[in-house]
């Protein structure tokens, strides 16, 4: 059971009348990149709020990190790192006041942010950009420093909503380089998308349609099970 | 408390970064408080008038004398005939044309109709009103002077108390500093909390361990720090440069203004947690706020004369309250307890939005 960093059972949320997640039971593993599949309004974003301790679930329980979603919201959030699909950097501030700033609301040190920042703009090779405002700055590397800047704290989980859209498929792909480095550094990557190629870069996939898994599993498991050359068209038979 | 550092941190440097936030903060008290301290004024001074002296006798001239050696008037166009009149007028640069009737000096002495005739431009009402008023007043004393008249038995003496010189730049200090709180305290900040949901930052500040209250706090600290400096700085330019009196005490007024920015601090959270965009806080805050505020505060047109319905309306602005606050801190230097019905009017105004405020929050993060 201890290697299992996200646990979610029977987690529903209703808005009204509305069911925008559907009694979702899941787990995640430690270090596993766990790609969370739907189409646009099949009630991910919902689930990855629920998850990430802004949005109170409705029914069933979760934790994250070894936390109660809703009782243990402070806990958790030290121990998670989000990136959305905006990238969410300032655009008025530096690089390296981008990082000054998120080093500084999560709480490290002064020397632990200078070490992680060397590290970081090494690691990236952005030396000649550290003192760049963010607004000038293409919108391939502002979407690795905005992954680079929400593993800064090392979290145990992070996640990863909708990174990739806009994005061409050259930087996509580099992108999910980073994404395997982060997991090899036992960083469990639980990303949303509605890219059905990406699944193959997932460990696990999970197919949500509206507000319920549908399934869950490999790639190779899924293609077998649904008899389909790729995850569009298993999304297309889960869909109808 | 080291996240909270950061965090107002950054906010400074937004502050710092943005033009058109500087020219708000920084400039625009200024150019306020100096545009309506010496261009914008109800007095008379050295108002071009045009004369049409019909008599041309000794009295007529003392008349005149008089009346532009009183500093409020400046003869600008002597006229030879009634035609004239009209033409002056339409070169646009008198206020009021005097026509002094024919044997004036001889009508004076002998008690018949002496005649003058004053005429306005009223296309400016206001300016008309005051000036017609001024000239009455100077004629009147030059006949009481001439011993033409004698004077009446029930004299009425009116004194202008707490504003002696009737001067506008009185009134509008305290207006200005109000508008300047309402846009600093609260368009600025529904503005910056606003552009950090319209660009998807609030969303990492929420995951993040930070605490909602210090996202909040962490909001407000600037724009209180800079509403202070900034009342600081139009107070100061009221004091030294308009010589406007400080009669009251400073720490009461520093109270006050301090309860003003709160409040108005507060009305920036609410229009926050109602708008995602930038757009529709500026927009809620220019028409919700600065237009009503300015209209109906009281602070360009008197409230007493305004339709009933909008007299009720004015009476939930706090703007209105704050500028007689103000007015009787600084001019009368009254205490505390002669304002204390406005203050209270204020807290609960302010306690009411802190309230509605966190409900929406609270909506929200449900």
């Amino acid at each position: 059971m201890d290697d299992k960093v996200i646990t979610a059972k029977d987690l529903t949320k209703t808005f009204g009348k509305f069911t925008a997640v559907d009694h979702i039971t899941f787990d995640v593993k430690q270090g596993e990149i766990f790609g969370f599949l739907g189409a646009n309004g099949a009630g991910k974003t919902t689930a990855i709020k629920m998850l990430t301790g802004i949005l109170s679930s409705t029914s069933g329980e979760a934790k994250v990190a070894g936390y109660d979603i809703n009782t243990q919201r402070n806990k958790l959030k030290k121990n998670i790192g989000y990136m959305s699909q905006k990238f969410s950097l300032y655009e008025d501030l530096t690089l390296k006041e981008n990082i000054n700033f998120y080093g500084g609301i999560y709480g490290l040190s002064k020397k632990q942010i200078v070490t992680k920042t060397g590290e970081m703009i090494e690691r990236l090779d952005l030396q000649h950009i550290e003192n760049t405002m963010i607004s000038e700055i293409p919108l391939g590397w502002k979407q690795k420093i905005a992954f680079s800047v929400a593993i800064l704290h090392h979290p145990k989980i992070v996640f990863l909503d909708e990174p990739t859209s806009g994005v061409d498929p050259i930087t996509r792909r580099q992108f999910w380089n980073l994404i395997y480095e982060a997991a090899e550094d036992g960083i469990t990557v639980f990303v949303t998308t509605h890219y059905m190629d990406e699944a193959e870069y997932c460990d696990r996939i999970s197919m949500m349609v509206e507000g319920r898994i549908e399934a869950m599993g490999s790639l190779k498991e899924l293609l077998e099970r649904y008899d389909a050359k790729d995850m569009d068209e298993v999304f297309l038979k889960l869909a109808r | 408390m080291k996240s909270f550092r950061a965090f107002v941190i950054k906010e400074f440097k937004h502050i710092f970064r943005d033009v058109r936030t500087l020219v708000i903060l920084f400039g625009m008290p200024v150019v306020l408080v100096i545009l309506f301290g010496f261009a914008i004024t109800t007095e008379i001074n050295n108002a071009k008038i045009a004369v049409l002296d019909l008599a041309h006798d000794n009295y007529s001239h003392k008349l005149l004398d008089k009346i532009s050696s009183s500093g409020y008037f400046n003869i600008a166009d002597d006229l030879k005939s009634y035609s004239e009149i009209e033409k002056s007028f339409s070169k646009g640069d008198i206020k009021l044309a005097v026509v002094i009737g024919e044997n004036f000096g001889k009508k004076l002495i002998n008690d018949k109709d002496a005649e003058i005739q004053i005429i306005t431009d009223a296309s400016d009402p206001n300016t008309a009103n005051i000036v017609s008023g001024y000239l009455t007043a100077i004629i009147q004393n030059f006949t009481f002077e001439t011993g033409a008249l004698k004077p009446p038995l029930v004299t009425v003496k009116s004194q202008m108390l707490y504003n002696p010189e009737n001067k506008s730049v009185f009134m509008f200090v305290p207006g200005v500093m109000t508008i300047i709180l309402m846009l600093v305290s609260a368009m600025m900040t529904s503005i910056t909390i606003a552009k950090e949901k319209e660009l998807g930052t609030m969303e990492i500040l929420l995951v993040s361990p930070l605490k909602p209250w210090v996202i909040i706090v962490g909001k407000i600290v600037p724009y209180l720090f800079l509403s202070i400096v900034n009342s600081i700085t139009i107070l100061l330019l009221g004091l030294f440069v308009f010589q406007i009196p400080m009669n009251g005490s400073h720490i009461l007024l520093f109270s006050e203004v301090l309860l003003f920015i709160i409040s108005s601090l507060t009305l920036g959270l609410l229009i926050s947690t109602i708008t995602d965009t930038q757009q529709s806080a500026m927009l809620i805050s220019m028409l919700g706020l600065m237009l009503p505020t300015i209209l109906l505060s009281g602070f360009i047109f008197p409230i007493s004369s305004m339709p009933v319905i909008l007299q009720y309306i004015s009476n939930i602005l706090p703007a209105k309250w704050f500028i007689i606050i103000i007015k009787s801190i600084m001019l009368k230097g009254t205490g505390f307890d002669t304002i204390m019905f406005e203050t209270s009017i204020i807290v609960i105004i302010t306690l009411i939005l802190g309230i509605m405020t966190i409900k929406k929050f609270k909506i929200r993060l449900e």
